[in-house]
């Protein structure tokens, strides 16, 4: 062996080493501790719990009801979010890059703001209160397929902007009229990226949280909620753990899925700069024109309604709420929060700078190996593990993770309870994944000969780094930053959790707002969810800048 | 008959084809012989409808085709590169035009293999695009535009990227392929050879605009001026050479 294989062998175990050891520790440690307690409370492993607990109506109910939920509105999603892809990175629609940023929107919005939105939206007095569809499942579903459209347009669009059009052409010569050369040519092309959006898309439903619990109140539940009040509410560990190990077969059978999907992608080739400009909006893309501008009235009336009702207070106009949110008293004085908003808010953006920075560096980390070629199959094997292992926390209940920190790293060596450093590494956790997925994809890209041309010129490894990569991948890697800072702001299954009651985040603290009766909380909760988005979409502004169109695709 | 008729094609301020009028006669094959960026590719893509005219017309035995799409006209393409459909097998793709007609079953079946035989690739119907070679995925490409039955074929540099010894044999077989099915033809190339070799006419083009059209022996022996004469590699006659 030279030393130069030698060397290349060490820095790539270092490299490994970190993120799966910070994942060990903080991600499937809690984990195994939490169902460790559900599956053997003294010591002794009784598995007889899945049988009971899964035999129980309520289980089934809950069970049926997230599979449901979240097929239908993955199957929304997939329906509305493939023309609207098609309109927004395939056709020269005037406008596009601003209705891009709309449409992605969502996509970084906290998930208490977008339940506080909903409900705002859909409580008797708001604009489509008539419907009657506030705590029901209809509003819930909404909101899922609100959240998910961005990653469908997103993913199938990444796939379709780059995507060869002169197989569709040598159709159409062949006799092929335009909806013909869709569904014989260039659905298959899109089909691995349409399975990948559609698996993220219901695993980001069936693992939903905050939403869920803003929405559904008591009526509705699924099984990350269900987890939740198992654990915190009715003390029933084992059948907190039960649900926990389902939701993550499942999880772990709709990555693998995904994973299949994408490396069937793996094959095609990038089309040359010119075979993939903007066409024109001929009438039969008129359909994908006009589910753009659905789907941007239906990103868009939402966001306005809130903004409408935060300043609006019995029937007239008001800052009334946003002056409140200076105040420990709460706007009648009553509301016993420990901090204002505004201090909340500065303890989010603290914690979430640390997470973003975890994130960051380890999702870096990770993107460089899971990305350089594979030099044997033993090699190739492990990059997909440890490609697919860092996208577990993605589906893992994010109340799983933060309840397993409680119980697991309460002892020495590892006495972190009161720490404040296990909110940073739990929001790092959860941004882990996205942070991989916007970086791995453009390291991927780079065609491994331009390293091997800057090699055979003279360049040692590392400047072969700062030469071929660093070029490309540093706008990527800002965006990637941008995303874990919004991500972590908004970030509320886990750290609700874990959040010290003196010192809660946003997203905790509009929970509190809205869990509380009186219209003067919720007006402050709709007030802070306004600044909160403000926060969050001005981040994922400055990254939509960026145009990096791996962002929030899968 | 193919008639192009003061045929103009821009992108944005760039002119790619600049007036160019041709005709290529039912049952002949005609070559656009030209460097690389001389608007062939463009005027080709503009006779498939696949680029719109600026100005001009392209009509088929008298009928003008402008309005019509692409998958009306009946001419089929072949690619430089093939653009075989990677999700389909071989037999796959050569049945494509003939599924979009409604034949399929025993009767494509068939069909498919006289086509794959006329192109001396039988018994490759079961084979993926990828395990083709380059020669290989051509001729595939060719069969699946000839079941189409075209009323013309369009060839964009069909043989460019394939070596020498392998592109100077397709060449044959493509010559041979099209007389004996009688096909009418337009190919786009940069390489007099293929020219040379396949077609019975040849247009030159220069800078978007056409320069000289004739019989292809009657252009290679008589070259209307210096550059052309420079580009068909022939020695420039002295009488030529000065302005």
């Amino acid at each position: 062996m030279t030393r130069d294989r030698a060397g290349r062998i060490a820095a790539t175990t270092v490299a490994a080493i970190l993120p799966l050891g910070f994942l060990a520790i903080f991600f499937a440690l809690p984990v195994a501790g939490m169902l460790a307690r559900g599956f053997a409370p003294g010591g002794v492993l009784d598995l007889g719990g899945f049988a009971e607990v899964l035999g129980r109506a309520r289980t089934q109910r809950i069970i049926g009801f997230t599979l449901a939920i979240s097929a239908a509105a993955t199957v929304i999603s997939v329906v509305v979010g493939v023309p609207v892809a098609h309109a927004l990175y395939r056709l020269a629609l005037p406008g596009r890059r601003t209705l891009r940023a709309i449409v992605a929107m969502p996509f970084v919005l906290p998930t208490v703001v977008v339940g506080v939105m909903f409900r705002s939206l859909l409580a008797e007095g708001g604009a489509l209160g008539g419907l009657g569809l506030d705590g029901e499942w209809g509003g819930i579903l909404a909101a899922f397929v609100f959240f998910n459209l961005a990653v469908v347009v997103r993913t199938v669009g990444a796939a379709w902007e780059g995507l060869d059009r002169r197989p569709e052409e040598a159709a159409a010569t062949l006799g092929a009229g335009p909806a013909t050369v869709f569904r014989t040519v260039t659905l298959p092309a899109l089909a691995p990226s349409i399975i990948s959006a559609a698996s993220i898309v219901f695993l980001f439903c069936a693992t939903a949280f905050g939403v869920v619990l803003t929405m559904g109140g008591l009526a509705y539940g699924t099984v990350e909620t269900e987890i939740y009040l198992l654990t915190t509410a009715l003390f029933d560990l084992r059948g907190a753990a039960v649900l926990s190990v389902v939701q993550l077969v499942a999880v772990v059978a709709m990555l693998l899925l995904a994973d299949r999907a994408r490396s069937r992608d793996a094959g095609t080739q990038r089309a040359a700069k010119s075979a993939i400009a903007p066409g024109r909006v001929t009438a039969y893309a008129m359909g994908s024109v006009i589910a753009t501008v659905l789907a941007v009235a239906f990103v868009a009336v939402p966001v306005l309604a809130l903004v409408v009702r935060s300043l609006r207070r019995q029937g007239e106009w008001t800052l009334d709420y946003y002056l409140a949110l200076g105040r420990v008293g709460g706007a009648d004085g009553r509301s016993a929060l420990p901090v204002t908003v505004w201090e909340a808010l500065g303890t989010s953006w603290r914690i979430a700078i640390d997470a973003t920075i975890l994130a960051v560096v380890l999702g870096l980390l990770v993107a460089v190996l899971v990305s350089r070629p594979a030099r044997s199959p033993g090699g190739l094997r492990w990059r997909r593990l440890l490609d697919g292992v860092v996208m577990l926390p993605l589906g893992v209940s994010a109340v799983t993770v933060g309840f397993g920190f409680l119980i697991t790293l309460d002892r020495p060596p590892l006495d972190l309870r009161t720490s404040p450093v296990l909110i940073p590494i739990a929001q790092a956790i959860v941004a882990l994944p996205l942070v991989v997925r916007t970086l791995a994809p453009v390291l991927r890209a780079i065609d491994d000969r331009q390293r091997q041309v800057a090699a055979t010129l003279g360049a040692r490894p590392w400047q072969v780094l700062a030469t071929v990569d660093l070029p490309i991948i540093w706008r990527p890697l800002l965006a990637a930053i941008g995303l874990a800072l919004a991500v972590s702001l908004g970030e509320f299954g886990a750290t609700s959790f874990l959040a010290r009651p003196d010192s809660p985040t946003l997203p905790v603290v509009i929970y509190r707002l809205i869990g509380r009766p009186g219209v003067d909380n919720l007006g402050m909760a709709l007030a802070a969810s306004v600044i909160l988005a403000v926060v969050t979409v001005t981040v994922m502004g400055v990254v939509e800048r960026l145009r990096v169109s791996s962002v929030g695709a899968f | 008959m193919l008639s192009i008729s003061r045929v103009s094609v821009s992108f944005g301020a760039t002119r790619a084809v600049d007036d160019v009028s041709l005709e290529v006669p039912s049952g002949t094959v005609m070559a656009i012989l030209g460097p690389s960026g001389c608007g062939k590719s463009s005027l080709l893509r503009a006779v498939a409808g696949l680029e719109p005219l600026a100005s001009g017309s392209v009509s088929f035995d008298g009928s003008d085709l402008a309005g019509v799409p692409t998958h009306r006209r009946g001419f089929a393409m072949m690619f430089q590169d093939g653009q075989l459909f990677g999700h389909l097998d071989v037999a796959g793709n050569v049945g494509y035009a003939l599924a979009r007609k409604g034949i399929r079953g025993a009767q494509a079946r068939s069909e498919v293999d006289r086509l794959l035989e006329l192109v001396g690739l039988a018994g490759y119907a079961a084979r993926r695009p990828t395990t083709l070679s380059g020669g290989e995925g051509q001729r595939v490409a060719l069969a699946r535009a000839l079941a189409a039955r075209p009323r013309l074929l369009l060839l964009d540099e069909p043989l460019s990227a394939l070596d020498r010894s392998l592109r100077e044999r397709l060449a044959t077989d493509l010559r041979h392929v099209l007389t004996e099915t009688g096909t009418t033809a337009m190919m786009v190339t940069h390489d007099h050879g293929d020219a040379f070799t396949v077609a019975d006419r040849t247009a030159i083009m220069r800078a978007g605009r056409l320069v000289q059209q004739g019989e292809t022996a009657e252009v290679w022996a008589h070259p209307v001026d210096a550059d052309t004469a420079h580009f068909l590699g022939v020695s420039v006659p002295s009488d030529l050479a000065e302005p």
